[in-house]
């Protein structure tokens, strides 16, 4: 471990997760070389966005430690994720905590949901009594923007789907983590209502310094609260950086894609023309290093065939990964 | 009845040339002695070319509205109206056997997931084939048998899909087959309930684009079901926004961005992130949150639509 990694917070290098896939010899990497950190210091959201199969997800797994990278390190404050000891293993389990798509999947349904904070104080010897229990999970209720009187003993089905989600942050707020990454956490949440959640991310950042990785199809929510952005396409990173750059000016042609794909909600403001729908280009067999978007890129060129594009300053804090920014 | 009521309640009613007309249609599911309301006196049209978007969310009433129309209510819904009318056919009245033959040629209906449509054993083909058969004869058939190359073509799909069964296409690629079904015997109105929920957002916007230009081409009114604003202010000539089983405001699309009226619209319209610019999230978070503590029916009392500007209705005092 090198001094540079133990001041991050996290460091994710060259993570690759390979599948097998049915029937056949080759695997299939799910997620494909890629490298984020966080820093130390201050407290900072990195929103990961993608499509559906880009790779988000198993990402997250993996960031979790629920499934361990097929090559390449996660370090977190220095320690190497996948070879923790058993106290490490304790502590990462502390300090990093999960918040995930379905909140009605995060309940039993058979107690009320205070239930799930109970539970969390116990694992985490977090109060010495029932009375300081009671106090911390009304703080953090609050703290989420819940009325404990009008959550509390209630069961899941009683409350929606914005409800539940705050207190699930509400538990990991709870722990104190360092860490936490949110796995789609707005997406089942009617749309009037995400806004809520989206601001209790944000303060959890700037007034409890807890790091996130917001984990989104949604790249309106993403510019909203992110600081960082990592744009996911079939598992590669295509465009990275300052998340207001990255999507005010997008420049991989991917991204420009996605972006330009989003309703606007402005009848004056009307999608253009219909968007071409790119044949898929015939790829050499004996390729197996190529840019993954040459089947979709409006802009292809005969090297996207040949090797993969290495990320590329196009901004001051904002790379892409396409030979369009190559300098020759 | 007020002369303000009266004049909102004759404005709001269908004009003759209408596609679909509906007034005072009720719909309340359980028994008679415990009827939950679904939807509580809806009364629309949508005219000739017409894209009319169903605006609410989860609960609202919009889906049950949708099926309503179609006549495909579970057997534990009741459902009335004072008129619910198809050109001039007399929706209320109709028959199984006359529903039959209206559905698909007259008023056909695109899915959320395409697998309340499409048979996961039948090949694309004989799905298509299944439908004509249904619904045409003689040499309309052959004719429209003919045409199914082109209809596939017209909604961007190769006719090799002809030959694959759905769960060998994508998501983008199934709905376009639903769209392709609901287009070809070239009905009057086609009901798309949220019909790419399920998609990303780059193939959604390909999916509805098909659409919108299938749709123009054999002239056919839209009801278009969803909670997306954005994707409403993109397609919709008119939009309809349901709360708690009613509808609580209706108007031209740009008016109802412009100068949304009713609070509920409000709300839905003021807490949409922006893709281009940065907001306070504070702000957005405030709507939200008024918006959940007015999210209840007795939040918002039950008043009557009155024209706030021309063709725009809201429930409001005025």
């Amino acid at each position: 471990m090198t001094n540079d990694q133990e001041r991050k917070l996290l460091d994710a290098r060259n993570l690759t997760r390979r599948f097998a896939q049915k029937g056949r010899r080759e695997t299939v990497a799910a997620v494909d070389d890629v490298s984020f950190s966080l820093p130390g210091e201050r407290a900072i959201i990195l929103a990961v966005a993608g499509e559906s199969g880009s790779g988000k997800s198993t990402l997250a797994s993996m960031l979790l430690g629920f499934l361990p990278p097929s090559e390449g390190t996660i370090a977190f404050s220095g320690m190497d994720v996948s070879h923790l000891t058993r106290t490490q293993r304790a502590q990462y389990r502390h300090m990093v905590q999960g918040i995930f798509q379905d909140p009605f999947d995060a309940f039993n349904p058979f107690y009320p949901v205070e239930h799930a904070l109970h539970l969390a104080i116990e694992k985490f010897s977090l109060a010495k009594n029932r009375q300081e229990a009671a106090s911390l999970i009304d703080k953090n209720l609050r703290a989420v923007r819940l009325k404990p009187e009008a959550t509390l003993g209630r069961y899941p089905h009683q409350l929606s789907g914005g409800q539940l989600q705050r207190v699930m942050i509400a538990r990991a707020l709870m722990i104190h983590p360092r860490l936490i990454i949110a796995d789609e956490p707005v997406s089942m949440i009617d749309a009037s209502l995400r806004a809520i959640v989206l601001e209790i991310m944000a303060s959890l950042r700037d007034e409890h310094g807890i790091s996130q990785v917001y984990i989104t199809h949604d790249l309106s929510s993403a510019l909203q609260i992110s600081d960082q952005i990592l744009v996911l396409y079939r598992g590669t990173v295509v465009e990275s950086g300052n998340a207001a750059a990255v999507i005010e000016t997008p420049k991989h042609p991917y991204t420009q894609l996605l972006i330009s794909s989003i309703p606007v909600p402005d009848p004056d403001e009307k999608w253009g023309a219909e968007l071409e729908e790119t044949q898929p280009a015939a790829l050499e067999p004996t390729q197996t290093e190529f840019c993954k978007f040459i089947d979709r890129c409006p802009h292809r060129m005969p090297m996207c065939a040949q090797r993969r594009p290495a990320a590329i300053p196009v901004g001051p804090d904002q790379l892409a990964a396409c030979f369009l920014y190559e300098k020759s | 009845m007020s002369a303000a009521q009266l004049h909102a309640a004759t404005a709001v009613a269908p004009q003759a040339g209408d596609v679909l007309s509906i007034e005072n249609l009720r719909v309340s599911y359980g028994s008679r002695f415990n009827a939950v309301p679904a939807v509580r006196n809806a009364t629309f049209s949508v005219a000739r070319d017409e894209v009319f978007g169903l605006v609410g969310e989860s609960g609202s009433g919009k889906s049950t509205l949708s099926m309503a129309i179609l006549r495909l209510l579970p057997a534990q819904a009741h459902c009335e109206a004072d008129r619910m009318r198809l050109g001039d056919t007399d929706l209320m009245a109709a028959g199984p056997a006359a529903l039959r033959q209206l559905r698909w040629t007259r008023l056909s209906y695109i899915p959320q997931g395409s697998m309340g449509v499409l048979n996961p054993v039948m090949r694309v083909r004989e799905q298509f084939l299944d439908t004509i058969a249904d619904h045409t004869q003689g040499a309309q058939r052959r004719e429209i048998e003919g045409r199914i190359e082109t209809v596939l073509a017209g909604v961007n799909l190769r006719p090799a899909v002809l030959d694959q069964f759905p769960h060998e296409l994508s998501g983008g690629m199934k709905q376009r087959v639903c769209i392709a079904l609901a287009i070809l015997l070239e009905p009057e109105l086609i009901i798309a309930d949220e019909p790419t929920s399920a998609l990303d957002v780059v193939s959604q916007r390909q999916v509805l684009e098909t659409l919108s230009s299938a749709r123009r081409r054999i002239g056919a009114s839209m009801i278009m079901i969803g909670h997306d604003m954005a994707l409403q202010a993109q397609l919709a000539d008119r939009i309809g926004i349901m709360f708690a089983g009613r509808f609580v405001e209706i108007g031209p699309t740009r008016a109802i961005f412009e100068a949304p009226r009713h609070p509920y619209t409000q709300r839905l319209i003021g807490a949409i992130p922006s893709i281009r610019r940065r907001q306070d999230i504070g702000e957005l978070a405030r709507r939200g949150l008024e918006h959940a503590d007015g999210a209840t029916a007795s939040a918002h009392p039950d008043l009557p639509l009155r024209e706030v500007s021309a063709g725009h209705f809201a429930a409001i005092e005025l």
